[in-house]
């Protein structure tokens, strides 16, 4: 047993390898998501300044040796700022992505799976979330729940949910006569155990994709929220309030205080996005050869 | 005759939407945990203010009845006071809203002028530099937050190359506004005869535009690509090119019909994202439209305007979205007939 | 009239390129028609994209001419091509509903050809599409001038497909499976209506086909290719009663016909004796009056109205019907998968309809009623290896540990000729024949009395058919099952059934001993299925 698992393990693990080296792009996305990681855990312990410190003396510096991406108009080091920030943009992001993907699977198989009045319930739902613009959506619930970190994960977390929702309905109500399943039952498993073992599994890979995009959106989201004084304050570094506040000297072209966190916002963002098709690589057997 | 049905049909599907989006907007406004009637009166009123709005609000109900309120009052249009304004949320919303559809239609018309082109030669030359083009733009405009595209597009165009006017409003403070008629600058400009107006608008429209367009190329363009690519792909493409029918007949008679189904379904959520980038472009561009007035009005914490600017941006998403489905039943025979 | 000279095709993919034809050289004479025979990935499609230059993506004409009436077809411009391809040269294609444009109604689709090759102006297109449809006996052209592709049945498709083939009077009619994805009462329409036009008109034709009987019965000449190669050609009487390649030997062989043993379909070398299988009277699986009723849109759909039968232990008994016969629900409801609306399922003596499905599951007779799946690829979970496949009912319906599972399965595969070194693969690495075999060892892991096939040899080649029906011939005379066997090609149930049903419309129309339902049948629906069953020429040296 112990041998049959260990060769599994193996397995996976070449796998992964050589998804990896089969594509490029899915190298540099999980590098690039690394590296994201790497700045999350150990970034507050690595940067150079504090990022709350401000300085009078030192406000709207250029960058230079000293401060790699200059000063804010508080005379704060904006590349502590960007660095620090990634712990808390994550953490937004994954918790809200997290909450989405298992609330929403959770409703949208059972809804594929056994349709009927859940089935017309929870469609009704969905489509009274989806007829908001979903951003709109987002700030009528922050504005209601109350301006707080863990109300934008909330917010964020509740108009990703239909992605979700559906998609996995889909998925398991276009596998729910498909032979295997049909197999599955007969083989004498119950209906729980079809859906949890048997179907669900099949709609990962499409679902890892879905899960990439949606950190994308959910980092962009969270920014966007705090870009218009929604959910974190200042002085906290966060990239979307620290593009707001740098928005205001770009017109005398203090470019510094909002290109970098725009830019690492944006690669964060990018590097989701590349990474969803390594992501469905991975999960999906077919692709093993 | 067999058409009407299924349109009436899917105008009667807008009824149970419209009592949803009411629901949540009710249960987002009253429902709440907290005091309603402190949240409407203000972060500055006193306790005989707060009792004074509760009362009027019927917040002393129990909820069912607060519902009926809260219908009632929409059906009268009324959508409470604005602290900051002063007045009723109804007339600010009507009075700001030429902005936001005049700013989100040029954006519109303009990305999908550009990414249903480029969509369609990505799918007909794979591998080609269009296709390539295709692929960098969507990847990268995926990833660009509007705000940011926004002040990278100040930056170059105002600060750097000094060719776009300052980021301010929809006309410079040297032009005087057009008269209202239809409240977009670039009709009410040419309805004037006022071309110069009608330039300087469009000067002040063109970089914001630009941005909420840059935001929605991608996933019109990517629908777009994959969308021909599956219908070039399909079996009746071959009939046709079997039986002799011109390269342009084939492309655009058969598949790039085919392929505009399910571009018009993204159409949907595209609207969806577009509407709500529209806030964070009105606030870079300091465009005066709803976005922008909701922005203001959450700083002040002046929740009847918030809550109303939500309904009222759902409410148009809503009509939006019925536009889009009875397009699609314009275009596609199928629908009605139980096959979808 | 069309000659092929080592015509050579190959596909870039991402693993490198592949030949798809590797230099074949035809001829077409006026006037006749030519069979292309060939199982699936023989090349015989691509031969016929390639000569009309309607390759897909990634495909090129590596080498070879390819001459129609004294033009070079691969040398033509785009243009030439286009006014030779519909007006000279035309095609039609298997699974008629999708070859259509699904958002343009059918009258415009033929007008389009005509009025592209100038046969019709704006102003009379439409009479003349009238005409066309008139000319593949459509009845009510007219009205249906205006219907959308889904509004019509699948042969009614086909019909359209062919107007608008020989709208402008091609010269070469190229037909690419038109049969596939049809009944075999529509099949024998649409092919009956192309061979008469094809004589009328006196027109060349290619009939691209994996089914050997129907190209015997409609072509003069046939060509087998196997691996992008021609291995013979020849007069289709030759062809088949005299075959002198080893390889149509085989595909002549396996192809199901009257008269045929089970046995006779393998090649001569693999021909044992075939196992007798014991039957016995006492019945093992009784239907009565069995009622299934769904809800429909427009009102109830009643899809089984009262059928009745038995087997009987160790008995084959055969379900046989076209599609929409209600054969696959009535299986559906015996082996569990769905409620009955009424009537009884009495299995050795007692009546599973009364047990709720959610129940059954736990129920110690579920282990006696198992099934194997129509499509084999289907059928298995694509994220399960074939090992797991296997032991998954081993693991819900049985007791054993680890160690007694796996020797189980490694059994299994031995018995179902499953090489052993397979068994860690995942379905898509594993041949069609060899999923079928994972799907039949699965089936009969837990030593089930009672076996369901639903159509376990439809979407497999005629080679591996043979294959696997001798393998469930001789897994019953060695387990003693009892088979109800669902299937549409009576060939097949004539081989391998004792008792056949025939069922249309919800209802059995006619059951009684195979031999007896396939030399007299009673019913004249029964007659015209097998009149529609394409029969090949025996070959004189077959046992």
């Amino acid at each position: 047993m112990s041998i049959a698992e260990t060769h599994r393990r193996q397995s996976t693990l070449d796998h992964i390898v050589y998804v990896l080296r089969d594509n490029p792009v899915t190298l540099v996305a999980f590098a690039m998501f690394a590296v994201l990681i790497l700045a999350a855990v150990f970034g507050p312990s690595l940067v150079p300044y504090d990022p709350l410190a401000s300085d009078a003396t030192k406000a709207l510096q250029p960058p230079s040796a000293a401060h790699w991406f200059g000063t804010d108009n508080l005379g704060r080091d904006v590349f502590s700022r960007v660095v620090v920030a990634t712990r808390l943009d994550l953490l937004i992001s994954v918790a809200a992505v997290a909450l989405s993907f298992l609330v929403g699977s959770a409703l949208g198989a059972a809804a594929g799976y056994w349709g009927g009045w859940l089935d017309a319930g929870l469609s009704r739902i969905l489509d009274t979330i989806m007829a908001f613009p979903l951003f709109v959506l987002a700030m009528g619930i922050v504005a209601a729940l109350g301006n707080t970190i863990e109300n934008i994960i909330y917010a964020t977390a509740i108009i990703n949910l239909p992605f979700y929702a559906r998609l996995v309905r889909a998925e398991v109500n276009i596998r729910r006569e498909s032979g295997f399943v049909l197999a599955a039952k007969i083989s004498g498993n119950s209906n729980l155990r079809v859906l949890a073992l048997h179907i669900f599994p099949n709609a990962l890979p499409p679902m890892m994709v879905q899960v990439s995009l949606n950190l994308g959106w959910a980092i962009l989201n969270a920014a966007g929220l705090s870009f218009i004084g929604l959910g974190v304050r200042p002085p906290t570094a966060e990239w979307g309030i620290m593009v707001a506040e740098g928005a205001n000297f770009i017109v005398s072209g203090e470019w510094w205080l909002a290109l970098f966190p725009g830019a690492a916002l944006m690669l964060a963002v990018f590097t989701f996005n590349l990474l969803g098709d390594g992501l469905r690589d991975i999960v999906d057997p077919r692709r093993r050869t | 005759m067999t058409r009407a049905r299924p349109i009436l049909m899917r105008i009667a599907q807008v009824i149970p939407v419209v009592v949803g989006v009411v629901i949540i907007s009710f249960i987002l406004t009253r429902a709440l945990p907290g005091d309603p009637a402190a949240y409407f009166a203000g972060d500055a009123a006193d306790e005989a203010s707060i009792a004074e709005v509760r009362a009027k609000l019927g917040l002393d109900e129990p909820l069912p009845i607060q519902f009926l309120y809260y219908v009632g009052d929409l059906l009268r249009g009324d959508l409470g006071q604005s602290l900051t304004t002063g007045q009723s949320v109804a007339a600010d919303l009507a009075q700001r809203l030429p902005a936001s559809l005049e700013l989100t239609l040029c954006a519109l018309i303009l990305s999908c002028g550009f990414a249903i082109p480029l969509g369609v030669l990505a799918a007909t030359r794979p591998g080609s530099w269009v296709d390539h083009l295709c692929r960098v733009l969507v990847t990268a405009g995926v990833s660009m937050p509007t705000f940011f595209t926004g002040v990278v597009l100040v930056y170059v165009f105002y600060y750097l190359a000094g060719i776009a006017p300052s980021p301010l409003g929809r006309l410079d403070f040297i032009y005087l506004e057009p008269e209202r008629v239809t409240g977009f600058f670039l009709i009410d400009s040419l309805l004037a005869g006022d071309f110069e107006t009608f330039f300087a608008a469009c000067r002040q429209l063109i970089l914001p535009a630009l941005t909420l367009a840059l935001f929605t190329l991608a996933p019109i363009a990517r629908m777009t690509r994959a969308a021909m690519l599956q219908s070039l792909s399909s079996d009746f493409i071959r009939t046709a090119r079997a039986a002799g029918l011109r390269r342009r007949k084939v492309l655009f008679g058969y598949a790039f019909r085919n392929a505009m189904l399910p571009v018009v379904t993204t159409l949907g959520m595209v609207f969806s994202f577009t509407l709500g980038a529209n806030v964070l472009v009105e606030k870079v561009f300091a465009w005066p439209g709803i976005g922008s007035y909701a922005v203001e009005a959450l700083v002040a914490s002046d929740y009847a305007a918030v809550q109303g600017f939500v309904l009222a941006m759902a409410l148009l998403f809503v009509v939006l979205n019925l536009v889009i489905d009875l397009t699609y039943t314009a275009i596609d025979p199928r629908i009605g007939f139980g096959s979808r | 009239m069309l000659s092929i000279k080592d015509l050579a095709v190959s596909f870039r993919t991402r693993r490198g390129t592949v030949d798809a034809v590797k230099g074949i050289s035809l001829e077409v004479a006026s006037g006749e028609t030519l069979g292309i025979v060939g199982e699936s990935g023989s090349g015989k499609s691509v031969t016929s994209y390639a000569l009309m230059r309607i390759l897909d993506a990634g495909g090129t004409i590596k080498a070879g001419e390819v001459t129609y009436g004294g033009v070079d077809l691969r040398r033509a411009s785009e243009r030439e091509m286009g006014d030779i391809r519909g007006r000279e040269i035309s095609m039609i294609f298997q699974n008629p509903r999708a070859a259509l444009n699904p958002i343009r109604k059918v009258g415009h689709q033929i007008a389009d050809v005509l009025r592209r090759h100038s046969r019709a102006t704006a102003g009379d297109a439409k009479a003349k599409v009238v005409e066309a449809m008139e000319a593949v006996m459509i009845r009510d052209a007219e009205a249906r001038y205006h219907a959308y592709p889904f509004e019509l049945s699948g042969g009614m498709c086909q019909r359209i497909v062919c107007a608008i083939a020989l709208a402008c009077d091609p010269r070469l009619l190229i037909a690419d499976e038109p049969t596939t994805g049809l009944d075999i009462t529509t099949q024998k329409a649409v092919m009956d209506l192309v061979t008469s036009l094809i004589r009328a008109r006196n027109m060349s034709a290619i009939v691209i086909t994996h089914d050997l009987g129907l190209a015997a019965q409609y072509c003069d000449r046939i060509a087998v290719m196997k691996d992008g190669q021609i291995v013979e050609t020849g007069r289709s009487v030759d062809v088949f009663t005299a075959p002198t390649h080893d390889y149509t030997r085989r595909l002549v062989d396996a192809t199901p016909r009257e008269g045929a043993s089970i046995r006779s379909l393998l090649p001569a070398e693999a021909r044992t004796p075939e196992p007798p299988h014991k039957r016995s009277t006492r019945p093992l699986l009784e239907v009565r009056d069995l009622v299934k009723t769904f809800a429909g849109k427009s009102g109830p759909v009643h899809a089984v109205k009262g059928v009745s039968f038995t087997v009987n232990e160790g008995q084959t008994v055969g379900l046989v019907g076209e599609s929409g016969c209600g054969k696959s629900t009535t299986s559906s409801m015996i082996v569990r998968l769905l409620d009955p609306t009424s009537g009884e399922i009495r299995f050795a003596g007692e009546d599973l309809a009364k047990i709720p499905l959610q129940k059954f599951a736990r129920d110690p007779r579920r282990a006696q009623i198992q099934m194997v799946f129509q499509d084999a690829t289907d059928s298995l979970n694509p994220r399960h290896t074939a090992r797991a496949s296997i032991e998954e009912p081993l693991k819900r319906l049985t007791n054993g540990n680890g160690a007694a599972r796996r020797a189980r399965v490694e059994e299994l595969a031995e018995l179902t000729g499953l090489p052993g070194h397979l068994l860690d693969r995942f379905p898509h690495q594993l041949s069609g024949g060899q999923k079928a075999r994972v799907g039949i060892a699965r089936a009969i892991a837990v030593n089930p009395r009672l076996l369901i096939l639903d159509e376990p040899t439809a979407a497999l080649d005629v080679s591996i058919q043979a294959v696997v029906l001798n393998l469930l011939a001789d897994l019953r005379a060695r387990l003693g099952m009892s088979y109800l066997f669902v299937s549409h090609d009576l060939h097949v149930v004539r081989l391998l059934c004792d008792h056949v049903v025939v069922m249309r419309g919800g209802e059995i129309v006619e059951q009684g001993a195979a031999a007896d339902v396939m030399g007299a049948p009673s019913h004249d629906y029964t007659r015209s299925l097998l009149e529609a069953a394409p029969n090949p020429p025996s070959r004189k040296t077959a046992a």
